[in-house]
């Protein structure tokens, strides 16, 4: 169906009617419902919110008008309307680009890190400034990913590239593949993030494979008609005390928070494909795989993968038991560490630490708020616990309820047994 | 380090240094990633190990490369280059020269542009492979280094490179030994003269010392004052969380054993 509303004045003016006939029928066409159920707010023809002051509230139980202010009532009814609007965001579709900006993201666990998100608000700004001729924002990942929104974060062109080639540390590869297109489309800006995870090696390669001086550290952007680009940049250089006023080059590597993250628009991510297929070459460096590293040894602010406990641990050899197995760091409440049951490094939370897991397994914690501030940047949070009502199973995105000491023990056997059928296998 | 008496000839290593700054005082120093460069080298069985600096011999930065030879070196060689200079060509040159098989050098310097591109271009140029962000170097062996890599979050991962190569240190590299004051006095710091060129870009850059960068700001974007109250009121909250009740042990395990595979945590 095509996204233009087209208003039918008689069935708006049937609507208005209570006594006509078809009112009933008008309005469930209409899709307003009867009754009390009558919208108070919508979208109108040209997109402005209508409201309607006499359909907001219901008829109490004495028979006077209530209007529930508190969020009780109108409050789901605001949410399922935030939602809708968020899959109706305006949908920008550029065709025929002018030029484009090609952004390589880390894609960290294969997902778009905040770095990444923010990098790609730089690349808009970028292929926005000029309504005139306004450039697409081309994305380039490598290896398999679990994104899917790349729509939102306002990726015009996907070109997703996979392959045994370069998975994994494979930089000679990657950066064959970043020539070749390159060389296919020549786009205008080339942005990488200045990152550990991958984007600041990448980027200083392409930069000397193309020969270009880059610009990196780059936290800030403004137009200037003088520059070549016709942007200026604030970078920042020699070790974090200077900034550098300069040009914009064709090539830079942007830090952290460079740009506000897209959020009002959506976008084609339209996947592409190279031209031609890409150069078979020996790459030097060969990718052993990851070490197995001591994860106690791990610093907890940095741990990938925490199991936390708290006060409804009981049985702890069992806990330091799961902990080696599923190889992760071992963290505590507050509580726990009070008590003498885990050393005082170890806490979690506002007077402890503050962590930065992708996955956070919280068993027996009941969630404290300095607890829960410690761990607002960790993606996945699992909480094991018997108090079904507690905070921690509010912020958790996925809550066992029930006995800690016995799932585990299950959690345990069932790695266990995963790992007897991988070295079977084997 | 001398040479161990070994029948096959010794691997030439290079270190790259350069001078610090510290970060409080200003004062030059080892620049902190080029002196774990050097106690990485340190950790090399029966390498031969020079120490090669591209920059002027002034009272500054004397004593900060004099720091280097107190880590247990009779000699470093310096190539005289002016302020401001582009020092690629001078040591593309003089590592084409004495042929090294391994080239450490820290990611970035703590002064001037401080990009961190110098052992690309470098390794570009000299058309040799490059590893960065090394935490420890684990064997050389008939012509391939097995290197370790470290990632972030305290991860490991384990490379095999052909030599000739060049790699960066990391943070995550051996902390350096301390520098001994009596080497470091006798050390010789032999000064080659070469020719020099200009670095134009960066002379025209403004450079200020670094502002304090704006902290991003929570922004919510709510239609009715009701909502951003809300947003700016609620707790951290999940959202749409899956909770399990009345599951046995294993079923509840059995779901959180899906989640961390999903999320790729379990090795």
């Amino acid at each position: 169906m095509s996204d233009i509303r087209r208003r039918d004045p008689r069935k708006e003016w049937i609507a208005r009617n209570r006594l006509h006939p078809q009112h009933l029928e008008v309005l469930a066409a209409l899709g307003r419902g009867t009754g009390e159920e009558a919208a108070s707010e919508w979208m109108g023809p040209h997109g402005l919110i209508r409201r309607n002051p006499r359909a907001v509230g219901f008829i109490g139980p004495n028979g006077v008008k209530r209007i529930d202010r508190s969020g009780a009532q109108q409050g789901q009814r605001a949410g399922g309307a935030r939602a809708s609007a968020a899959a109706s965001k305006p949908r920008v579709e550029i065709a025929a680009p002018a030029f484009l900006v090609a952004v390589v993201p880390d894609m960290a666990g294969g997902r778009l890190t905040g770095h990444d998100r923010d990098l790609l608000g730089l690349a808009r700004q970028l292929a926005d400034a000029d309504p005139a001729a306004r450039g697409a924002v081309l994305a380039v990942v490598f290896g398999e990913h679990k994104e899917d929104d790349f729509e939102g974060a306002g990726v015009d062109r996907l070109l997703h590239l996979t392959g045994p080639e370069i998975d994994g540390f494979a930089p000679e590869a990657r950066l064959g593949a970043l020539v070749a297109m390159d060389r296919a489309w020549g786009p205008r800006h080339w942005l990488l993030p200045d990152s550990k995870l991958g984007g600041a090696d990448l980027g200083r390669r392409l930069a000397a494979r193309l020969g270009e001086r880059p610009a990196t550290g780059v936290w800030q952007l403004e137009a200037d008609g003088e520059a070549p680009l016709g942007w200026r940049c604030t970078a920042r250089g020699a070790a974090g005390t200077l900034d550098f006023q300069r040009p914009m080059p064709r090539l830079v590597l942007a830090l952290a928070e460079c740009a506000e993250p897209v959020s009002e628009t959506r976008h084609a991510a339209e996947p592409l494909a190279l031209p031609e297929a890409l150069p078979i070459q020996l790459s030097r460096i060969q990718d052993l795989g990851q070490v197995a590293v001591d994860p106690a040894g791990v610093a907890l602010s940095e741990a990938e993968f925490i199991l936390s406990a708290g006060n409804g641990v009981r049985d702890w050899d069992a806990f330091h038991h799961a902990a080696e197995m599923l190889g992760a760091t071992e963290g505590a409440s507050r509580v726990a560490v009070d008590d003498g049951f885990m050393a005082r490094d170890r806490q979690v939370g506002a007077t402890g630490t503050w962590v930065t897991a992708r996955v956070y397994v919280a068993v027996g914690i009941s969630g404290a708020i300095q607890h829960l501030q410690g761990i607002q940047t960790c993606d996945k949070v699992v909480a094991i616990n018997m108090d079904p009502g507690c905070d921690m199973i509010k912020r958790a995105d996925l809550a066992v309820i029930g006995d800690s000491a016995k799932v585990l023990e299950a959690l345990v056997a069932l790695v266990e047994k995963s790992r007897e059928e991988k070295r079977n296998a084997a | 380090m001398r040479p161990e008496s070994h029948h096959d000839a010794p691997l030439a290593v290079t270190v790259l240094v350069s001078v610090g700054r510290h970060p409080l005082t200003g004062r030059g120093r080892r620049a902190d990633q080029d002196a774990r460069g050097v106690e990485l080298s340190h950790t090399l069985t029966g390498a031969a190990v020079e120490l090669l600096h591209a920059g002027r011999l002034d009272e500054g930065s004397e004593a900060a490369l004099r720091g280097y030879l107190g880590m247990g070196f009779e000699s470093l060689s310096l190539l005289e280059q002016p302020a401001g200079a582009d020092v690629l060509p001078a040591l593309a040159e003089a590592l084409e020269a004495s042929g090294p098989q391994l080239v450490i050098a820290g990611e970035r310097a703590e002064q001037g542009e401080g990009s961190g591109l110098l052992p690309y271009l470098l390794a570009e140029r000299l058309g040799w492979p490059l590893v960065s962000g090394l935490a420890a170097v684990e064997e050389v062996k008939e012509g391939v280094a097995t290197l370790l890599q470290a990632l972030p979050r305290g991860q490991r991962r384990r490379l095999q490179v052909r030599l000739p190569a060049i790699v960066t240190v990391d943070a995550a590299a051996p902390a350096p030994r301390q520098s001994a004051f009596g080497p470091a006095r006798r050390g010789d710091v032999d000064v080659q003269a070469v020719p020099a060129r200009d670095d134009a870009d960066l002379a025209q850059w403004q450079a200020q010392s670094a502002r304090k960068r704006p902290k991003r700001l929570k922004i919510v974007k709510a239609a009715s004052a009701r909502d951003r109250f809300k947003a700016a009121a609620a707790k951290a909250q999940g959202g749409g969380g899956q909770v399990l009740t009345e599951v046995t042990p294993e079923e509840g395990a059995e779901a959180i054993f899906k989640l961390l595979k999903e999320e790729g945590v379990l090795r």
